[in-house]
């Protein structure tokens, strides 16, 4: 049962909840913000491929960079011109706020495109296999794990080795003190939504091509599995956050296979069940962070 | 150098400061005193763009700073060590003194404004590595006050350093305090620890609810010792953090 094949897909499906998870605490972390629009960058993302590929002869490669970057793009848009005018108000404005952003941005593509599926077209190694020894991946399970180690080690360098990184992480501990050293508070939040954004992108290439299509609420249930993850794992820090979208993976993965045929079905209630045993016993997740709970203002 | 007037400042409904004013100048070491909820930490927050002031203007080297962001008033030479240190906990001491220099860092000076810091606080360069929240108390108070001084500020407000420190740690941060205005640093000092704080500084405010009732000399303040009794908070009511 625990055979190559299982243990490539399980670490491949958490390295994709592991971006996940890791764009909604790179905000949360610093805002103390669920940005419930999350799941928008990547719907964003999908479309943008959609278009891109439909509309224009764009070479893949391309559609895929651009597809990120238009994630990217918004994210750090929707800071701008909706969450920063809100910032110093409660945290229940920037809530709402982000509310309001996931409706407004799932409503601009059901008015210009369309409220049903549209086909994304992607290279054909995409949806082919590939053998190593005993065991038969899909090639794109084996690109998720790349780049997931690409850009976990990415950003570790950049949150341990650039100043921008540390400040981030100061800023994320001590939000006040951080603009005491001079640092500008929107540096530190714009840079958080375009990481934010960019793995959004990034896991929008991998979700949507499971499926080959985009539709407008295409984002709901990766925001529901990165939130999820990041309770399980720890919302107070980024670590926490990679570990939980493992774990979710794991977990799902585990139940895919053991549970009996007639439950199946019922997998995700499981998975709150689990959620909801972290909350009771664990609320803090699998790794505590160090991270204050202190509000920018 | 610093100059406030008729400042007031507000939490919500409840005012904190009614109108104040105060200067510090060049090259002196200032003290604000009074006893707790005084508005001497309100005052430095709205110095230091933490808190937006209501009323009143706040001017450094002849410049209107009211109401201004930290981050531009950090660039404009004040640097504040703020009450509990609130040293990054999980950033070594390495990178939370490369913090303290993000406006100001240039390769060589860096360089040079480290072993500055390894001179003034030989414990730090034992620490180097460490987290910042693995520090004692007063490692953490050194920290704090390093972190600081890496912008060059040319206005340095500390926010009771002596704080939950034990006694011989608050005798070497007072002495460094004068040591750092004896090297020509200007410093707004705001302590609970009256007597110990009198003893260094070049002038003195004492703040009692929002308002300004003293000012002048450590001398003056003793002699008029009636006076701080009453606003200090006696023997009697129990409030007394403050002695003279």
């Amino acid at each position: 049962m625990i055979d190559l094949e299982f243990m490539i897909n399980t670490v491949s499906l958490g390295s994709l909840y592991a971006l996940l998870s890791l764009g909604l605490v790179f905000v949360y972390g610093i805002l103390k913000l669920v940005n419930f629009a999350y799941g928008e960058y990547l719907m964003v993302a999908g479309y943008a491929m959609y278009v891109l590929g439909t509309f224009t002869g764009v070479p893949w490669y391309a559609t895929l960079v651009l597809a990120v970057l238009t994630a990217a793009l918004v994210s750090y848009l929707t800071e701008l011109v909706a969450f920063r005018p809100v910032r110093t108000k409660s945290l229940t404005a920037m809530l709402v706020t982000s509310f309001a952003i996931s409706v407004f941005l799932q409503n601009v593509v059901l008015i210009t495109i369309s409220s049903r599926a549209r086909a994304v077209r992607f290279p054909s190694f995409f949806s082919q296999t590939i053998t190593l020894g005993d065991a038969t991946v899909p090639v794109r399970n084996l690109m998720i794990i790349a780049i997931t180690i690409l850009l976990l080690t990415v950003l570790t360098l950049v949150m341990k080795k650039t100043v921008l990184g540390m400040a981030m992480r100061a800023a994320a501990d001590r939000f006040s003190t951080t603009r005491l050293m001079g640092v500008p508070a929107n540096l530190v939040i714009s840079a958080a939504f375009l990481i934010s954004g960019t793995l959004a992108g990034v896991v929008s290439i991998f979700w949507v091509s499971r499926s080959a299509s985009v539709d407008p609420l295409i984002g709901m249930a990766p925001l529901l599995i990165a939130f999820i993850a990041t309770v399980m794992g720890g919302m107070h820090s980024l670590v926490g956050a990679v570990i939980g979208g493992f774990v979710y993976g794991l977990l799902f993965n585990v139940l895919s296979i053991t549970l009996p045929a007639s439950l199946i079905s019922y997998r995700d209630a499981f998975m709150f069940v689990i959620v909801i045993l972290f909350l009771l016993f664990r609320p803090e997740g699998i790794w505590k962070g160090g991270y204050t709970e202190e509000r920018v203002g | 150098m610093l100059t406030i007037e008729n400042l007031t400042a507000s939490y919500g409904a409840i005012t904190a400061l009614h109108g104040i004013s105060l200067e510090v100048g060049e090259g002196e070491l200032v003290a604000l005193l009074g006893s707790n909820g005084a508005g001497k930490s309100t005052t430095l927050k709205s110095i230091c763009g933490l808190l937006r002031p209501g009323q009143g203007a706040i001017r450094f080297l002849g410049e209107d700073i009211t109401g201004k962001a930290p981050e531009v008033i950090l660039k404009k030479g004040i640097s504040m060590v703020p009450e509990g240190r609130e040293i990054f906990g999980g950033l070594t001491v390495e990178e939370n003194l490369r913090l303290g220099a993000f406006t100001s860092y240039q390769r060589d000076r860096y360089r040079a404004d480290l072993d500055e810091m390894f001179a003034l606080f030989p414990i730090l360069k034992e620490r180097f590595t460490q987290a910042g929240g693995l520090l004692s108390g007063g490692e953490q108070q050194m920290l704090a006050i390093a972190r600081a001084l890496m912008s060059h500020p040319k206005l340095l407000m500390l926010d009771e350093p002596s704080l939950g420190l034990s006694p011989t740690m608050t005798d070497s941060i007072f002495e460094l305090i004068s040591a750092l205005r004896d090297r020509g640093t200007t410093i707004l000092l705001v302590e609970q620890n009256a007597e110990r704080a009198l003893e260094i500084v070049d002038r003195a405010y004492l703040l009692d609810t929002g308002s300004i009732e003293f000012s002048g000399t450590p001398d003056e303040l003793k002699r008029r010792v009636d006076i701080a009794s009453v606003y200090f908070g006696g023997e009697d009511d129990g409030t007394c953090e403050v002695r003279l």
